[in-house]
């Protein structure tokens, strides 16, 4: 593995009495694409937003690129600005067109020039294959479009390590492939990936490791192949049985 | 009733009514966001002062802050806001109309950002910007739009509650109808005209306002 760019260290969290995340304990090294796999309520998604802190830990340590996550306020706002969110729901903000989705962080945050931001949201815009619908609000395009908009926009901060919360779950079959296309095509560029999902293929396609979680711990992880053929727990052949036969 | 304009200045009094309308709605838009961003506020303590100032004014007649205005802040505590004393109680009649609207658009607004879904925040956050920079950008925007409807009868509410600054002023309409009623006997046709006045005040409202929570309305 090339050097780790986010860790994760002991990570607790309670939901109530559900105990969501129990010592979890991950390295994700630089350019590395980890696909996280598992039963609902096993924790992955919690996983994935703890790493931006969308979820608080209550124990263990989590450490981007060597800071660990401050706590709410300005420097947890400047992390998270390195760190690219995709969510299940797209969440792209309503009220803004397509374009000014994409450079609200790049001026807000990063205070670039709107010229600047608008060129370079125009090219990611073009790079995921929206760049016509610029100008239309989000409640205009589908579900599939939105999601690849909601990839443009994370892109537009240059982050470090991207986060995507089952981005395909929310989509009608025929849109899933344009986005994971998309995802694929970032994974070959080199982007640190940390991927819920329950695109098997995509975990074939691009993923270097697969990490498979159950009852809120990591049972098992493996390269795809090695996960996909010879599983070794109980539980992860288990799951893998119920999926694949279909 | 041609007697009643030329003997009384009834649009002078009806453009006072206008002015406290202004200025307090003004203050009371003003006054409710900065309550409602800190009733939404991570913050404990802000929470606390924004919820207790909405219970305090929402819960206490505006009848009586008119009075305590004047007679309490200015007469006891001697705090004028002008040397004269019309001038005065006008300036507190605004400033008791901004500060107690301004909890009933503070709850407005926060039932327009229980519209926006949570996601939007998320999303906000996870972009990096700060609280005060998602808010802005992203929260209050469509919390407003979510929430024009109820702004509308707020400032309906509060262009009609401006007659209870008759209890502290006698320059706007209210004051004016008393004044008249005192002079020349009650009569319906003052009734008519006083309430009228209203109407051509509060009716273009609320039509703007419906029409603008339909065109404005944040689509998902």
């Amino acid at each position: 593995m090339t050097e780790p760019l986010v860790v994760l260290k002991d990570v607790n969290k309670h939901f109530g009495d559900l105990h969501v995340l129990r010592d979890i304990d991950l390295e994700i090294g630089k350019g590395e694409v980890v696909v996280v796999i598992g039963p609902s309520g096993s924790g992955k998604s919690t996983l994935c937003r703890a790493i931006n802190r969308l979820e608080t830990i209550e124990s263990g340590t989590i450490t981007i690129d060597g800071k660990p996550l401050p706590q709410e306020g300005k420097e947890l706002a400047q992390l998270r600005a390195d760190v690219g969110m995709v969510f299940q729901s797209f969440n792209l903000f309503a009220h803004k067109t397509i374009l000014d989705n994409v450079t609200l962080g790049p001026i807000k945050v990063r205070k670039e020039k709107k010229a600047a931001a608008e060129k370079r949201a125009m090219e990611l815009l073009e790079r995921v294959g929206v760049q016509q619908q610029a100008q239309k609000y989000p409640a205009q395009l589908s579900g599939g479009q939105q999601q690849r908009v909601a990839i443009a926009r994370s892109l537009a901060m240059n982050p470090k390590v991207m986060l995507f919360d089952e981005p395909t779950s929310a989509l009608d079959p025929e849109m899933i492939n344009e986005v994971l296309d998309v995802m694929v095509g970032l994974a070959r560029d080199g982007m640190t990936m940390v991927v819920v999902t329950h695109e098997m293929g995509f975990a074939r396609k691009a993923a270097n490791r697969v990490v498979f979680m159950a009852d809120g711990q990591i049972v098992e992880q493996d390269t795809p192949e090695e996960f996909f053929t010879n599983a070794k727990s109980e539980r992860a052949k288990d799951f893998l049985g119920k999926i694949l036969t279909h | 009733m041609g007697d009643i304009f030329s003997n009384y200045d009834v649009l002078g009094a009806f453009w006072w009514t206008i002015k406290l309308s202004f200025f307090g709605g003004l203050g009371a838009l003003v006054l409710g966001t900065i309550a409602a961003i800190m009733r939404v506020s991570p913050v404990a303590v802000m929470r606390f002062i924004g919820s207790a100032y909405v219970n305090i004014f929402r819960n206490t007649p505006l009848t009586l802050l008119m009075v305590l205005s004047v007679l309490g802040v200015t007469y006891i505590l001697g705090v004028t806001l002008a040397d004269d004393i019309n001038q005065n109680a006008l300036r507190w009649a605004m400033v008791v109309l901004a500060v107690y609207h301004g909890a009933f658009v503070c709850e407005a607004l926060r039932s327009g950002v229980n519209t926006v879904p949570a996601g939007q925040a998320e999303a906000a956050r996870a972009v990096g910007l700060t609280f005060g920079q998602s808010m802005r950008e992203v929260i209050l925007p469509q919390a407003f739009r979510g929430s024009i409807a109820p702004l509308g009868s707020v400032l309906i509410a509060l262009i009609k509650n401006t007659t209870v600054a008759a209890v502290i002023v006698q320059a706007e309409a209210a004051g004016l109808m008393q004044r008249i009623i005192e002079f020349e006997g009650g009569s319906f046709l003052i009734f008519a005209i006083f309430a009228l006045g209203f109407v051509v005040l509060t009716m273009p409202l609320g039509i703007l306002f419906t029409s603008m929570s339909r065109r404005l309305a944040v689509k998902r």
